[in-house]
């Protein structure tokens, strides 16, 4: 272990030590803390310039009920739960495969098309904005949720060929030259063989792009317009100038906003961390 | 070989054309899809912008070529100039959230009561989305009501306008960037810290080695593939920092905190009128600037291929 255990140090040493660790994360969260804070106060604490003092009275309950009624936030929430969720079964689905195939098979440009979906996915997304804007616009998805989906889709595919491709071969190759003997065809390889061997790869890559596509905000603005299909990442800030100045409500939707992805990564830590971390480790 | 090959040949060429070709069909048949979604979203879309970045055109009337007059349009652009040395700093600062991740890494490697849960909260900013973190830091900061300004108070500062100077802004929202990025490369480093020999950590200890030395001569070589890819993502996270820049000032004061992402974007799409030429080229010298990283990345790939 390094740096050396607190276990080893001296009784003084661990309670500071002890003591530090609390104190530095309230620090680290601090303006976020302060949002919190903001989120649950009511409006005349504002005015009465109590701003981070303790809430004169707990605001919480009405402060985030407002944010689902007297706003559009419920369906800024189901537009990008309807975005966010096809766009993780698509690209899970689609690099299941793409990552099968450039681990298992040997054929000519195999490394070429890897390093076409990994370099793909290091691509600043303005060279690609004008394009698959027009293109979308040609589509009649212009404005839509499918629109947004089959873009998200289509780059998300880029990161998650990576991913898959890596988490397949090193998976033991014996297994699909045993099966291969036994004159299994391919497909059944894929589906009965390899597919229910990369669970954890899909767990890991679901909680991951769930985040990524959920805080997308640049393809948002560039596909989207109205509170028809906007995800909450851009409806926030119509619902910022619908509130104009009210911090309770404004800081109450943000946390809103911001919750699902939080949610999924306390629920799937495990999965997250692994899936961020690949390759952090040799 | 041959002379057993040649019978199965026989008998699979009675089975139909799938059971004798699938091994040369299956990976075409499995990446059809993929590649088909990947070629018209991202790879077209690289080659036309370079062809639009020719063109003068509002998006939506007939485009007329102009040749290179955009490019050199972009010569004499002071807002270019402004993004171009923006990027450029917070490419720089942006690289500070490696070593301050791998401090608070080093911080938290401890094995207290509660350290699993206290991991989680320190890498919270993360998982929170770009636009959330920014309206936080636009209120933290914000004169009126944020805790910026009587936090400096205590060490004595003036108080200051961070996001309404263009003196500071643009490090206002690189400080803000940095937040979840620092979480980033913290987890990053916790991991690999995870997976450090314990022998050569203990055996060095015997040797005398502690403290920085220990650090530098032990703990980092081990940490490598950790930072070769905090490198990358931060680097990356710098060059796309565009809505940071779009929630918090949308370019201003004055322009002064624009960065190629977002002057792109503010060409191309907005109230300024539909410039997609002029915009292209923008995206162009972007695109360049991040395919020497990409060039980097992709042939570090290719060495590891090959000794694999």
């Amino acid at each position: 272990m390094f740096p050396t255990p607190v276990e080893r140090q001296s009784a003084a040493v661990q309670a500071t030590y002890k003591a530090l660790v609390p104190l530095a994360l309230i620090l680290w969260l601090l303006p976020l803390l302060m949002v919190a804070l903001f989120s649950v106060k009511p409006d005349g604490d504002f005015a009465a310039g109590n701003l981070w003092g303790m809430p004169s009275r707990f605001a919480g309950f009405e402060n985030y009920t407002r944010v689902f009624t007297d706003s559009a936030m419920p369906r800024y929430l189901m537009n990008s739960v309807f975005i966010t969720i096809p766009t993780v079964i698509g690209a899970i689905a689609l690099s299941c495969m793409t990552g099968f195939a450039l681990a298992v098979y040997r054929f000519k440009g195999n490394i070429w098309l890897f390093f076409m979906f990994v370099a793909g996915n290091f691509v600043p997304f303005q060279i690609l904005m004008v394009p698959v804007r027009d293109l979308t616009i040609n589509l009649g998805l212009y404005d839509t949720r499918l629109g947004l989906v089959l873009f998200h889709i289509a780059f998300q595919t880029g990161f998650c060929t990576l991913f898959m491709r890596n988490f397949i071969k090193a998976l033991p190759r014996e297994l699909i030259e045993a099966a291969r003997v036994e004159g299994v065809s391919e497909i059944r390889i894929f589906w009965y063989v390899v597919l229910p061997l990369m669970r954890p790869a899909i767990a890991a890559l679901s909680v991951l792009i769930f985040t990524f596509i959920w805080n997308d905000y640049f393809w948002a603005v560039v596909l989207t317009q109205g509170v028809e299909s906007q995800p909450v990442t851009a409806g926030i800030t119509a619902f910022n100038s619908q509130f104009r100045a009210a911090y309770h409500m404004m800081s109450a939707g943000s946390i809103i906003a911001a919750l699902p992805p939080v949610m999924m990564f306390f629920l799937m830590q495990k999965h997250f961390i692994a899936g961020l971390t690949l390759g952090a480790v040799k | 070989m041959a002379q057993i090959s040649e019978p199965i040949q026989t008998t699979r060429d009675s089975r139909g054309w799938w059971a004798r070709n699938q091994m040369r069909a299956a990976p075409w048949l499995f990446l059809a899809p993929g590649i088909v979604f990947f070629a018209v979203y991202v790879v077209l879309p690289i080659f036309q912008s370079f062809h639009i970045s020719f063109y003068r055109w509002d998006g939506l009337g007939e485009a007329t070529p102009v040749g290179l007059d955009n490019y050199r349009q972009l010569l004499d652009d002071r807002a270019f100039y402004v993004s171009l040395r923006n990027n450029l700093t917070w490419l720089l600062l942006y690289l500070l959230a490696i070593p301050a991740g791998l401090m608070i890494a080093l911080f938290l490697n401890q094995q207290i009561r509660g350290m699993r849960l206290y991991k989680s909260l320190f890498f919270f900013p993360f998982v929170i989305s770009q636009v959330v973190v920014g309206l936080v830091f636009v209120w933290f900061y914000n004169p009126a009501i944020g805790l910026w300004n009587p936090l400096i108070g205590l060490f004595g500062f003036a108080p200051m306008n961070i996001l309404g100077n263009p003196q500071t802004v643009t490090y206002g929202i690189i400080a803000a960037g940095l937040w979840p990025q620092i979480a980033y490369c913290m987890i990053l480093y916790l991991t690999g810290l995870n997976a450090v020999d314990p022998e050569q950590v203990e055996a060095a200890r015997l040797d005398g080695a502690k403290g920085l030395k220990m650090l530098w001569y032990v703990i980092l070589p081990q940490l490598r593939p950790a930072t070769f890819i905090a490198v990358v993502v931060t680097v990356i996270g710098a060059l796309r920092s565009f809505d940071m820049v779009s929630v918090m000032t949308r370019g201003g004061p004055f322009g002064s905190s624009r960065v190629l992402a977002y002057y792109m974007f503010e060409v191309s799409l907005s109230e300024y009128g539909f410039r997609m030429g002029y915009g292209a080229a923008i995206a162009v010298v972007l695109f360049l600037i991040m395919l020497v990283y990409i060039a980097f990345f992709l042939w570090r790939m290719w060495r590891e291929e090959r000794e694999a």
